[in-house]
């Protein structure tokens, strides 16, 4: 029992950092430009096709294609943001709500027709197996994928408080009008928060698709969750989606394992509504 | 706030006659079958137009009140032999109950936070019915084959019963939203969505008013949940409970426009034949170029017609005028 428990935490951890990764992107755009992204799953299914093609058509294993996803999707990024979330910018609240939510069913179906609704996997990627400790299980790709996940959350971090760019995206998510009149484009700073929202999801496309089946719809769950952990963690706030990322995995592995496994994502989404009941503003929210 | 002009009676009269005479004329049991649905989505449209339009509350779980007045009623004939007429009003109030178990928690909720609260309470409804073994978990409730006719709610020979049962639903629904948005109640509604905060300093409480929006938004949509059971004869959570429905529900009251009686039906008149022609046309190969063609409309919509084409409508006759 208290192996397997050990277990299940060491699973909880590896799919949170997963989670951590994927809600960074979205909590960026969120706290930015207030627009809910429903299609950021989608994006994180591109970045997982890609990779899946450059290894089956290149050869390119998906930890070199990294940089490939993270260059399209934030081409993607911004194209979206230019010829769609902008033109919503000023309108009605429900246009924004229900924009991305058109994009997204556009993306995937697109998938579908272009590569059918097959479920596939990459065969043989460079990271493979687990590593024994002890007794505890611990997958390899999974764990790269973790300690990818905690460089690039540091990185954007960082480069939220120490680069020029950086505190102007900070500005512009305190105060959009004040970072206006202090002389930062603040039309710059959206698109560049929505390229760069794509551009992390993309990354953990790339490092999702080394163990996880890639398919058109892949997108559907991960990104509800990906809600839950931003909404959890305090919308626009990295620090926040990084620890609620984490929290997710370990209340989704943990649920599953003490309730029922068919209830894990019932347990999750229980977790966000009795969160933004006693704290709406989530655990690291202002 | 706006009174009935006579004008609008006029076209009140001649859409309704257009209703009544058109499954007369058009045999077709196909054609019937998309007005039917039609008319269920526009009720829902309605039904989601005054907890989202009036008050405020964009909900994106609809479907989860539609999935349990579908499920209601059919447990009940199933394991009781209830009557489904019964059945859709226990439906109806079971699905109110519920709404006001979630809604109360999130009354503070508002604008994105409430959309993705309903999002996760859709959710967890479908996961849950989804391995409740008692109401048939992922293989659903099949509804036993009664004897046709209006008491059983079934009809096995012509679809022209069901059509009109729906056209009266839809008429009753909209007769409701009428007085709700004439009454005093519309107003506190629309106050509440204006500014919250200012509503509730008013005065007005805040709470509980949201509270009979949600719930009577669940009661309706229910309502339409009975009726699909009871017209499909076959109900598991895949068909009634799935978040894409609870998107169509929205994206009709903004296509024709949120807040005003009318909205919906135009938006649902503009939008199920659309979705179901593709559909038939396009998407039985499974190629998702009918979701294709769907998404892409979403998106348009909400770029240039966000306000939707009520107001355009209403527009061109202040200016004829």
């Amino acid at each position: 029992m208290g192996e397997q428990l050990l277990q299940q935490i060491v699973n909880g951890l590896l799919i949170g950092f997963m989670y951590a990764l994927i809600a960074i992107g979205l909590t960026l755009i969120w706290g930015v430009m207030n627009i809910v992204n429903f299609a950021h799953g989608d994006f994180l299914m591109v970045g997982m096709f890609t990779s899946f093609w450059l290894y089956t058509l290149y050869g390119v294993d998906p930890l070199f294609s990294i940089p490939v996803c993270t260059a399209l999707l934030f081409v993607m990024g911004l194209l979206i943001y230019r010829f769609v979330v902008s033109k919503v910018m000023s309108g009605p609240i429900l246009a924004q709500l229900v924009v991305t939510f058109g994009v997204s069913i556009f993306i995937a179906n697109l998938a579908v027709y272009l590569w059918t609704p097959d479920f596939r996997l990459i065969a043989k990627p460079l990271l493979s197996g687990t590593w024994d400790i002890g007794g505890i299980q611990l997958s390899i790709p999974k764990t790269v994928a973790s300690i990818g996940s905690v460089i690039i959350s540091l990185f954007v971090f960082l480069f939220l408080k120490k680069a020029k760019t950086g505190k102007a995206i900070l500005a512009t998510e305190m105060d959009r009008e004040a970072a206006l009149l202090m002389g930062i484009n603040t039309e710059r700073i959206n698109s560049l928060s929505f390229g760069m929202g794509a551009a992390l999801v993309g990354i953990a496309g790339a490092f999702l698709s080394t163990y996880y089946y890639i398919y058109p719809q892949v997108g559907g769950s991960f990104g509800l969750i990906a809600f839950v952990v931003v909404a959890l963690g305090g919308f626009g706030s990295i620090e926040g989606a990084f620890i609620a990322g984490i929290l997710v995995g370990l209340v989704q592995t943990l649920g599953g394992f003490f309730f029922d496994p068919a209830y894990k994502y019932a347990i999750v989404f229980m977790i966000y509504l009795i969160t933004v009941w006693i704290r709406p503003q989530g655990l690291l929210g202002w | 706030m706006q009174n009935i002009t006579f004008k609008q009676t006029f076209y009140g009269i001649i859409a309704l006659i257009l209703a009544i005479v058109f499954p007369l004329i058009i045999a077709n049991t196909a054609a019937q079958h998309v007005v039917i649905l039609f008319f269920m989505f526009g009720m829902m449209g309605v039904a989601w137009n005054i907890m989202g339009g009036y008050a405020g509350m964009f909900s994106f779980g609809q479907v989860a009140f539609f999935g349990i007045g579908a499920y209601t009623s059919s447990f009940l004939l199933i394991a009781y032999q209830v009557n489904p007429w019964i059945g859709l009003i226990i439906g109806g109030l079971v699905a109110a109950l519920v709404a006001a178990a979630i809604g109360y928690p999130c009354s503070d909720l508002r604008g994105h936070y409430f959309a993705i609260a309903s999002i996760a309470f859709g959710e967890i409804v479908r996961i849950h019915f989804n391995n409740w073994k008692l109401i048939g978990a992922a293989e659903g409730l099949s509804l036993p084959m009664l004897d046709e006719g209006f008491k059983n709610f079934m009809f096995h020979s012509s679809k022209l019963p069901y059509y009109y049962i729906m056209l009266a639903f839809l008429i009753i629904s909209l007769i409701v939203c009428y007085l709700i948005s004439t009454s005093k109640m519309g107003y506190y509604f629309r106050a509440i969505k204006e500014g919250h905060d200012v509503a509730k300093v008013l005065g007005i409480n805040v709470v509980w008013y949201r509270l009979i929006a949600i719930m009577v938004s669940a009661f309706l949509t229910a309502m339409a949940g009975t009726f699909y059971a009871q017209y499909v004869l076959y109900i598991d959570p895949e068909s009634v409970m799935l978040l894409p429905i609870s998107i169509q529900i929205v994206l009709i009251s903004m296509l024709g426009g949120a807040g005003s009686v009318m909205g919906p039906v135009i938006g649902a008149l503009i939008l199920i034949p659309i979705s179901e022609v593709t559909r038939m046309w396009l998407g039985y190969k499974g190629t998702g170029i009918d979701m294709i063609i769907y998404g892409f409309l979403i998106t348009l919509i909400s770029v240039y017609q966000p306000k939707g084409v009520w107001g355009l409508f209403s527009n061109i006759g202040k200016r004829a005028k």
